[in-house]
This record gives structure tokens, C-alpha cells and sequence, in this order.
């Protein structure tokens, strides 16, 4: 104390110390300080003792309790993982299945030279360069004292020939896994998805959902589609082992088991045979189809092309086939269905014309002129059909999809009405289907519009932005789920069911069934009259409209619309379709539904820079509905994909 | 020329808490060598962050505390700024984003925030030492919220408590009203009591978080996962009994029944293989360390020497004791590991810069004398 007369900082402390009043004020804060210093080793020294006392508890008084317990320890619990549930379709053909067969693994850390290890593998067991890549891809997402799979579906006589040498190979083991195996390879890749091995993002998933425990044992957890989002429910609840080990940590004998409760199956309202022959038609095209069945809400199916093999994707992609999927232009790894969002040009109109008859907007009621163009804001907005139709009335203006009518309609309801219609069925919000990473589209309002930008400029909604809207053009762009949806909503009656692709739960064990659905999301205020003007509308495409050529002797009753979808911005130039690149094309919208009395089916067809909705998207709704309806498959698809290029007639241009 | 040298060399260093700092490292060399199989590569990895290590503290010892203070306000603003780049760039592992990827490596600025706040509270409180009112609690307790706000969201509740911990030792010893040191201790006293026996989850306690603290209660519930960690740890504690099972040969550790016996659960393979004698040592020179800290604070020249000698103590105590409390089933689970003794780098690099800025304090203080 006596050095240090001063304390504060010895630089400013000099003429503020002369006073008398501020050194007392010192020497009471000092002796603060010192209580404080006192009171804090008290506080060391109390809790080291709690420290103390506890390791007395344990080490000296229930010592011997715990030295049983380390005795009796030689018991070790070994996780032991469920089969994983069993995913078939609507008709009990089986989709997702698991089967058991032997794997070569490697734990690196067990191992000093691993190239060499593997050199000398390949003598015993073929191991490809594939393999190979696929092994370090593996090891480099692993921790080394994993046990990775350098070669997977042993034959028996490989198992045979390593387990005669693998007394060379520590570190080096045979393991009996269950595979998970897709029969149908790309047919419905996107939907039902795939498995993967689990990495450090799944890992801190499962711990914030506090199931980590569970996925001890487990390596593969669900990825994508129906593997990923019913996860929960296929994996099935871990069960252990409680393994007798001597004193070098192998296991003697199992002493107590807790059998795993195997994952549930899946049965999902899918239909495969359906989904097949959808995918055949849109094979070689870049495009997506959902079929829907109204009364349900059940999706009977789902379809996204190009597609890719899940099954590459379940022990490890190797790199360059990876690559070559992800940076293809066909992006066949994108989920078109469900997260394609695009424009839905002249589909957009069935559900504008409700939203006039609901409104009750006087354009309904009146037949306008029709020059082939619309004026507004001194812009002159083009129809698709060059002079025109001569006169319109709202009934015709669905059969030849008049865009005149439906811009001067847009006008009439004005954006805020229209946004707040479409919103009702799902259109710019996602549909909650149980399938993971929906988008949820663009419905464009003047308030989307505010938010959607930062410059004051591009906040403001201006009036001419709603004109195109009117014909599904603009900033409108949806997801082809969001059309069938919407579409089975319509023809449902404004009753609208959530979309979902897997009916029910299965439990294996006791055969219990949980029901996903049906329960109706909500029912639309529409009168049945306007409902049924618009059904009628969309049946008059397909017996005299822009659907006819299409849908010639179909033997059932359907209705439908065409769509175009712009994809390049003509800049008031005429598009021809030879003359622009193949992938500025417009994209082919159709939407259909079948019967027209009691529809069993609705569905919505985009093919990506198909042209015309006409000429590549109805087709394959027709062969889609011609096989669901009466059974009948579609012939070569050579063939059918040669009509594609048929231009529509002049009458039935509207598009 | 070369006593001069070593004159130099030397000069910054306090032998004694030099001399602790190795003896814990011999402990921790001889302990990961058992723990890990006998793995000698992991014990030299190990021995070269512990070189890394003395040379920084080092280096820190010989700044002048004028140069430190200069440096508070700096350090603390790019751990708070550093703080929220990782919010908004962090990389995520294991569910938590607590890392910033600077090109070559990750960093972990709640790691630099330790130093910086204890820093920065102790230059605060400097500064204002003569007409010290309420007000510069409240501003105190301010820089304090702000880091562990942010740390709290990565998510890490560990370690922002101790960092939450680190700052109020400096608000202690800077003259905190007991008062208030009483109420706040009942508070966080009840808010413990409600979440381990109502079972209270609230939000800022993630899901597993509030279970850790459940299965602390009951450790059967949940024999697969957390509740395994504790049953284990305090078998091999127990059964090490008085004076252990002896160097290498706890059976617990070596076949395979403690998990992270390297890092977080070291301990159980100490208490383990060298009893509650070894023990009680462990405890004494971890004593020696802190009570050479708090002797620093004691003989400081200036309130900034003092507050920040008195922090880095206490704060190592926390660990210590949070730590050991946690392996022999006491506290919850939360990711402490123990000081200079655990398997990883970071921690140790940051004590040891602590353990830096003791010397400069303990240095400081010569120089005035003299």
C-alpha cells in the first residue's frame, strides 16, 4: 500500500491527488477492492471444496458402487438400426424397397497405407476407378475412424474370396447392410427421391430436433422428396444391444435385446403405371406434369423431365457423375413441378373468368370489339390472333383465348381484386403439399410489388402492368403444381383439399392405418352457376376451341385451356418459332380435366420451349387422360413426339 | 550479448505462474497420451499448440498497459463487429454457426470476445474510476449484453455464460452493489430451478439444451444419448477411488466407455486412473494458478491492472469448476472443456493469451516500483 499512494492512471492523477477529500475517497475504494479480492477467493475456495466433496462422495464413500459398475461394464450398448418403411403406389407396386447384401468397408484411421490396401483389395475384389472416387468423396465428408464402403453388393463369391484372406486386411471388413433400392430408377425420381448418407448438416439437424440419439447406427437419412419429408416416419425407432465385450473390446455374447421398431410404409395415392406413361410422353423434352385427382386432392401424378437415378445417390455419388448432372442444361436435378416457376400465359384465364363472374364486372355481360389489340395507357397491347375475332363475348372468349377481352377485363377488376382472388387458390403462396422445398410462385400486387423491390422507382404498381396480367403474363409465374391445384379446385366447386402424395401410413407391425387426408382445406364463397359457366367454357376448348385438334374422338367428356407462356421478350417483333433459339421458345401450357360431369382427373402440362400450348402440351394430356379414363396406352412415342411440330389452324390460333 | 538476450527473454515472464502453466501441461501431455490410446500423434499435435501457445503469451506480456488500454475499445468493436459477420456469414457445423472462414482457416470470434470484454470493461471502468456512479453499471452491463446477445444466437449457451460471467467479475471488482450481486444471484438461481424441475423450456433455450438439463436429473432417460456421457463419466470417476486405477489402465477409458474422452471428458479419465489423491492435486495446482491471478490483481498499479487480473482468475476458475462439475454429473452438460488440460487448440490459445495479459499487468507493476 505504502508504494503506491497513487492509484488510477499515473499520468492524470497528480494535481487531482493534492486534495485531502479525493485521497480518503482512495483509500476507502482500495479497501473495497481488497474485500472484494477476499470475497472472491472465498468463493474459489467454497466451490472447489463442493468439487472436493463430491469427488469424496463418489471416490471414497460409493466407490464401491461404481467400481461393480465399471466391473459389471463390460456391457456395451450397440445401436442397432431399423429397416427403413417400405414406399409403394396407390395399387401396392412397390417403389422404394430394401435389400440385404454384403459391402466391403474400410476404417481409414485402422489403416497405415490405404492406397496400397486398396491396390491389394483389387486383387481379391474388382475395384473400379468409380469406386475409387466414389471411396474419397466419402472420405473426405467422413471422420477417419468411420467405416466406409469401398465396394458395395458383394457377390457371394467375392464375400468368400476376402473373408479367405482377411486376416491381411485389418482395419478391412465384410458387413451385412440393407441397400435401399428404387425399381423404377428415373420414373418418379423427384417425387419419391432418395437417401443419402448422413452428413454434418443432417447431423445438426437431428440434434436440434433432439432425434440424434435415434440415428445412432443409422447412415442414411432421407434427401430428397418423400424420403425427406416423411423421414420421420420411415426411418423407424432404434433398438440396442447389450453386448458382453472382454477385456480387449470384443463382443462375447449378447446378454439383453431391444429389437428396433422397423420405419412405416408409405402408400401413396400415385399411381405408377400412370406416372410411367406420363413421364414416356415428356421424355427428351424439358417439362413437368401433375395430375390431381379433385375430390381428394390426392396427386395421382407427379412428374418432373428430365429426371436422374436415385439410385446412384444412396452410398455416394461419385464426382463426375455428380458433375455431369449438376451442370447440365436440362438441370435434371430441378424439381420442375415443384419448384419451376413459370409464367402461366393463357392457363391463367379460366381463373381470371371466375374471378369476373364472381366480381360481377360489367365486361360479362357485354360483347366487345375485338381489333386483335388493346389500347391503354397510349401502349398497344397485341393479341396473339393478328385482326382479331371481329366482336367478343365472355362465353367465346375462353374457346378461342381472346387476349383483347382478358386485358381489358384485368383493367376493369384492377390488380388489388385480382391478387386477392387468386390468392384463394393458392396461386403466389405454396400449396403445403407434404413433398419439401415447394416455391411458392409470384402472384403479383401492388404490394408484392413494394416489397419484391429496393428503388423507390420499381416499387409503385403502375396501371399498364396489369393489362398482361390479365393473360398470365407479367410477373405472374407459378409452379405446375400450383395450375393442377388450382385447376382441381375449380372443378371441385371451390372446394379445395391440400395437395398430397401419400395416402396413408402404414404401420408393419400391426397392420394400423393412419389416413393422410381427406379433410378440406377451406371451401371458395363461389356461386355454382359461375362455376359451371367457366366448366362450360373449358369444355367448349375441347369440342370447338384451341384444345379440338387435340382432343379429336376422345370418347370422353374434358375440358381444358391452352397455354403460352413467353420465355423472350419479342420487343414488338413477330415471333416465329424457327427463327428463334430452340431454348427461347415459348413454353406449351395445357390444364385439363376429364369427365366434364364428375371430373376424376385434373392436371396441368408444361413443356418447356414446346411452342404452342396446343401443339406439345395438349397432346400429352390427351394420351395422359386417354390412358387414366379408358386404359388405353399411348402408341410410339417416336411418332408422337414427330406431331409436335404441327402448327395449329387458323381458326384455332387464340394462343 | 547472450545474457542479454535472456535478459530480455525473460524480463516480461512471472515465474510463477509460468511454472504452474507447465505443470499443468506435463499433467495434460501424460493425460491425452492415456486418453488417447497412446495415440503419439494426437499428444504432439498437442505439445505444438502448447509451443504456439507460450510464445503468444509471450509476445502479449510484453505490452505496456498503456498500449492494452489503447487496445480495449479496438478489440472490443471488431469481436462485436466479427460477432456479427458470423450472424450474417457464419459457417454452420454441427447446428451451431460460431465460425468465420477467413481464406485459410475458420476462427471463432467468441473466442477473441473473451479477451476483448474483460478488456474492455476493465479500460471502462479505468476511466471513470474517480466519480464512479450507477450509470457505469448500466453501460457496463450494456457491453456485456451486447457481445452475448449475439453470442447466444449462434447458438452457444456455454460459452456465452462464461463470457457473461467474465464481464460481471469485472463489475464485481470494480464495486458492483452487493445488493444487486444478491438479487442476480436469486434470479439466475430461480430461472435454474424452473427450467431443471418444471421442465421450462424458453426461448432462448434450445430444445436440446432443456433436455441436457433433463437428463442431468434422471441420466437413464436417455441411455443412447446425453444421459449416456454422465452415467459413464461418473463410473469411471467412482470407481477410480482413492488412489486410482493407475496410469493406462483405466478400464472405463480404454474400452471405449467415455466419450469425448480427449476434449470435454478428459477429466473422467484423470479422476479414473488417478484417484480422488490425483484429484485433490489437480484441484491444488489449479488453485495455485488462480490464487497466483488474483495475487496479480492484488498488486497491481492501476484499477484497469487490477479489475483485468481479478476477471482472467475468476474466469479461469469458471471453467475449472464448470467443467468438473459438469463430468462428475453436478452441472448440466454444456461444452467446457478443461482449461490446458483438453484435446483442441482454440481454448488453449486463448488462456494462454489471458495468462499474457497477467504478465504485462504483474510486469507493469515492477516497473512502476522501481
Amino acid at each position: 500500500m505504502k508504494h503506491r499512494p497513487m492509484f488510477g492512471a499515473p499520468t492524470r492523477g497528480k494535481t487531482r491527488r493534492s486534495s485531502n477529500n479525493e485521497l480518503k475517497n482512495d483509500r476507502e475504494a482500495r479497501s473495497a477492492y481488497e474485500l472484494r479480492l477476499v470475497a472472491a477467493a472465498g468463493f474459489v475456495l467454497l466451490l472447489f471444496g463442493v468439487l472436493l466433496a463430491r469427488f469424496f462422495w463418489l471416490q471414497g464413500i460409493q466407490h464401491d458402487k461404481y467400481m461393480t459398475l465399471a466391473e459389471a461394464n463390460r456391457i456395451s450398448l450397440v445401436p442397432v438400426p431399423p429397416s427403413r418403411g417400405i414406399i409403394r403406389d396407390r395399387n401396392g407396386v412397390i417403389l422404394a424397397h430394401n435389400f440385404s447384401a454384403y459391402t466391403l468397408e474400410i476404417t481409414p484411421s485402422r489403416i497405415g497405407n490405404l492406397e496400397a490396401t486398396i491396390a491389394a483389395l483389387n486383387t481379391l475384389v474388382e475395384i473400379t476407378p468409380k469406386d475409387r472416387r466414389r471411396f474419397k468423396k466419402l472420405q473426405e465428408e467422413s471422420k477417419d475412424f468411420e467405416s466406409l464402403p469401398i465396394k458395395t453388393r458383394l457377390t457371394d463369391e467375392e464375400v468368400a474370396r476376402f473373408a479367405a484372406n482377411s486376416y491381411r486386411f485389418p482395419g478391412v471388413e465384410i458387413k451385412a447392410r440393407l441397400f435401399r433400392h428404387y425399381p423404377y430408377g428415373q420414373i418418379a425420381s423427384h417425387l419419391i427421391g432418395y437417401i443419402g448418407r448422413i452428413n454434418d448438416r443432417d447431423l445438426a439437424d437431428l440434434e436440434e430436433a433432439g432425434t440424434l440419439a435415434n440415428y445412432r447406427g443409422s447412415e442414411h437419412i432421407g434427401k430428397i422428396g418423400i424420403e425427406a419429408s416423411y423421414e420421420r416416419y420411415l426411418h423407424g425407432t432404434t433398438g440396442f444391444e447389450e453386448v458382453e465385450i472382454d477385456a480387449n473390446g470384443r463382443a462375447v455374447r449378447t446378454l439383453r435385446r431391444v429389437s428396433p421398431r422397423p420405419g412405416q410404409d408409405l402408400q401413396l395415392s400415385v399411381d405408377i403405371k400412370l406416372q410411367e406413361v406420363a413421364e414416356r410422353l415428356l421424355a427428351g423434352r424439358r417439362g413437368a406434369l401433375v395430375a390431381i385427382e379433385p375430390a381428394t386432392g390426392g396427386v395421382l401424378a407427379f412428374v418432373s423431365q428430365p429426371g436422374f437415378d436415385p439410385n446412384l445417390f444412396v452410398d455416394g455419388i461419385d464426382p463426375q457423375t455428380w458433375k455431369e448432372l449438376n451442370e447440365s442444361l436440362d438441370k435434371p436435378l430441378l424439381n420442375r413441378a415443384l419448384r419451376g416457376e413459370y409464367p402461366p400465359g393463357s392457363t391463367f384465364k379460366p381463373f381470371m373468368a371466375m374471378a369476373a363472374l364472381e366480381g360481377n364486372f360489367p365486361l360479362v355481360h357485354q360483347t366487345i370489339a375485338d381489333p386483335g389489340y388493346f389500347v391503354f395507357g397510349g401502349h398497344r397491347f397485341r393479341d396473339s390472333k393478328a385482326g382479331g375475332y371481329g366482336s367478343m363475348s365472355f362465353d367465346r372468349s375462353l374457346t378461342v383465348s381472346s387476349d383483347t377481352y382478358y386485358y381489358q377485363l384485368a383493367v376493369q377488376m384492377g390488380i388489388d381484386y385480382i391478387a386477392n382472388f387468386m390468392s384463394g387458390m393458392d396461386f403466389g403462396q405454396r400449396t403445403g403439399i407434404d413433398l419439401p422445398g415447394e416455391r411458392p410462385g409470384v402472384l403479383p400486387s401492388a404490394e408484392w410489388k413494394r416489397k419484391r423491390f429496393k428503388n423507390p422507382a420499381q416499387q409503385k404498381w403502375y396501371a399498364g402492368e396489369t393489362v398482361s396480367i390479365g393473360i398470365g403474363q407479367g410477373y405472374n409465374s407459378y409452379t405446375p403444381l400450383q395450375m393442377a391445384h388450382a385447376t382441381a379446385t375449380l372443378v371441385n366447386y371451390g372446394v379445395a383439399y391440400r395437395p398430397h402424395v401419400v395416402n396413408q401410413i402404414v404401420d408393419p407391425n400391426t397392420g394400423e392405418l393412419t389416413q393422410v387426408e381427406p379433410r378440406p382445406e377451406r371451401t371458395l364463397p363461389w356461386k355454382r352457376e359461375n362455376i359451371e359457366r367457366v366448366i362450360r367454357g373449358l369444355a367448349s376448348v375441347i369440342t370447338n376451341g384451341t384444345g379440338a385438334n387435340a382432343f379429336r374422338n376422345a370418347g370422353y367428356t374434358a375440358g381444358g385451356k391452352t397455354g403460352t407462356a413467353q420465355v423472350f421478350s419479342l420487343k414488338g417483333g413477330k415471333y416465329n418459332a424457327r427463327s428463334v433459339h430452340e431454348r427461347l421458345r415459348d413454353h406449351s401450357w395445357f390444364i385439363a380435366f376429364a369427365p366434364v360431369e364428375q371430373p376424376r382427373i385434373a392436371l396441368a402440362v408444361i413443356v418447356e420451349n414446346g411452342g404452342f400450348g396446343a401443339a406439345a402440351a395438349a397432346p400429352i394430356a390427351r394420351k395422359v387422360l386417354d390412358f387414366y379414363l379408358l386404359g388405353k396406352k399411348p402408341e410410339d412415342p417416336v411418332a408422337q413426339n414427330a406431331s409436335v411440330v404441327e402448327q395449329p389452324s387458323a381458326e384455332r390460333t387464340g394462343d | 550479448m547472450i545474457k542479454r538476450l535472456w535478459e530480455r527473454f525473460k524480463q516480461p515472464i512471472d515465474p510463477w505462474l509460468l511454472l504452474f502453466t507447465l505443470l499443468v501441461f506435463v499433467v495434460s501431455a501424460v493425460l491425452l497420451y492415456s486418453a488417447s490410446n497412446q495415440d503419439v500423434d494426437r499428444v504432439s499435435d498437442k505439445l505444438t499448440f502448447m509451443g504456439i501457445s507460450l510464445v503468444l503469451m509471450w509476445c502479449i506480456a510484453n505490452i505496456r498497459q498503456q498500449t492494452l488500454m489503447r487496445l480495449a475499445l479496438p478489440a472490443y468493436l471488431v469481436g462485436v463487429l466479427l460477432l456479427l459477420a458470423v450472424e450474417f456469414f457464419g459457417v454452420t457445423s454441427h447446428g451451431a454457426t460460431r465460425w468465420l472462414n477467413i481464406g485459410i482457416t475458420r476462427i471463432q470470434p467468441s473466442e477473441l470476445m473473451r479477451i476483448a470484454l474483460p478488456l474492455m470493461l476493465a479500460w471502462y471502468f479505468h476511466l471513470h474510476e474517480v466519480h464512479l456512479n450507477w450509470r457505469h453499471f448500466v453501460v457496463g452491463a450494456l457491453l456485456i449484453v451486447v457481445p452475448v446477445g449475439l453470442i447466444l444466437k449462434q447458438p452457444d449457451l456455454g460459452t456465452g455464460l462464461l463470457i457473461t460471467s467474465s464481464g460481471f467479475y469485472v463489475l464485481f471488482f470494480a464495486g458492483l452493489s452487493w445488493r444487486l450481486i444478491a438479487a442476480g444471484a436469486a434470479a439466475f438461481g430461480g430461472l435454474a430451478y424452473v427450467v431443471t424441475h418444471w421442465n421450462l423450456c424458453i426461448n432462448i433455450l434450445h430444445e436440446y439444451q432443456c433436455r441436457r438439463v433433463a437428463t442431468m436429473l434422471d441420466p437413464t432417460s436417455d441411455p443412447l444419448g446425453a444421459g449416456y456421457h454422465i452415467i459413464q463419466g461418473t463410473i469411471a470417476i467412482g470407481s477410480g477411488g482413492w488412489f486410482g486405477k493407475g496410469w493406462l489402465a483405466g478400464t472405463q477409458t480404454h474400452l471405449d466407455f467415455i466419450p469425448e474422452r480427449t476434449t470435454d471428458f478428459i477429466f473422467a479419465v484423470f479422476g479414473e486412473e488417478f484417484g480422488l489423491v490425483g484429484n485433490a492435486l489437480l484441484l491444488l495446482l489449479y488453485l495455485l494458478v488462480i490464487a497466483r491471478g488474483l495475487m496479480i490483481s492484488h498488486g497491481a498499479s492501476t484499477t484497469f491492472g487490477r479489475l483485468l487480473a481479478g476477471s482472467i482468475a475468476l474466469n479461469f476458475f469458471t471453467y475449472v469448476f464448470v467443467n468438473m462439475g459438469m463430468v462428475s454429473g453436478i452441472l448440466p452438460v454444456v461444452g467446457v472443456p478443461l482449461p490446458l488440460i483438453s484435446y483442441g487448440g482454440t481454448s488453449m490459445v486463448s488462456i494462454l493469451a489471458s495468462f499474457g495479459l497477467l504478465m504485462s499487468i504483474q510486469r507493469d507493476r515492477k516497473l512502476m516500483k522501481g
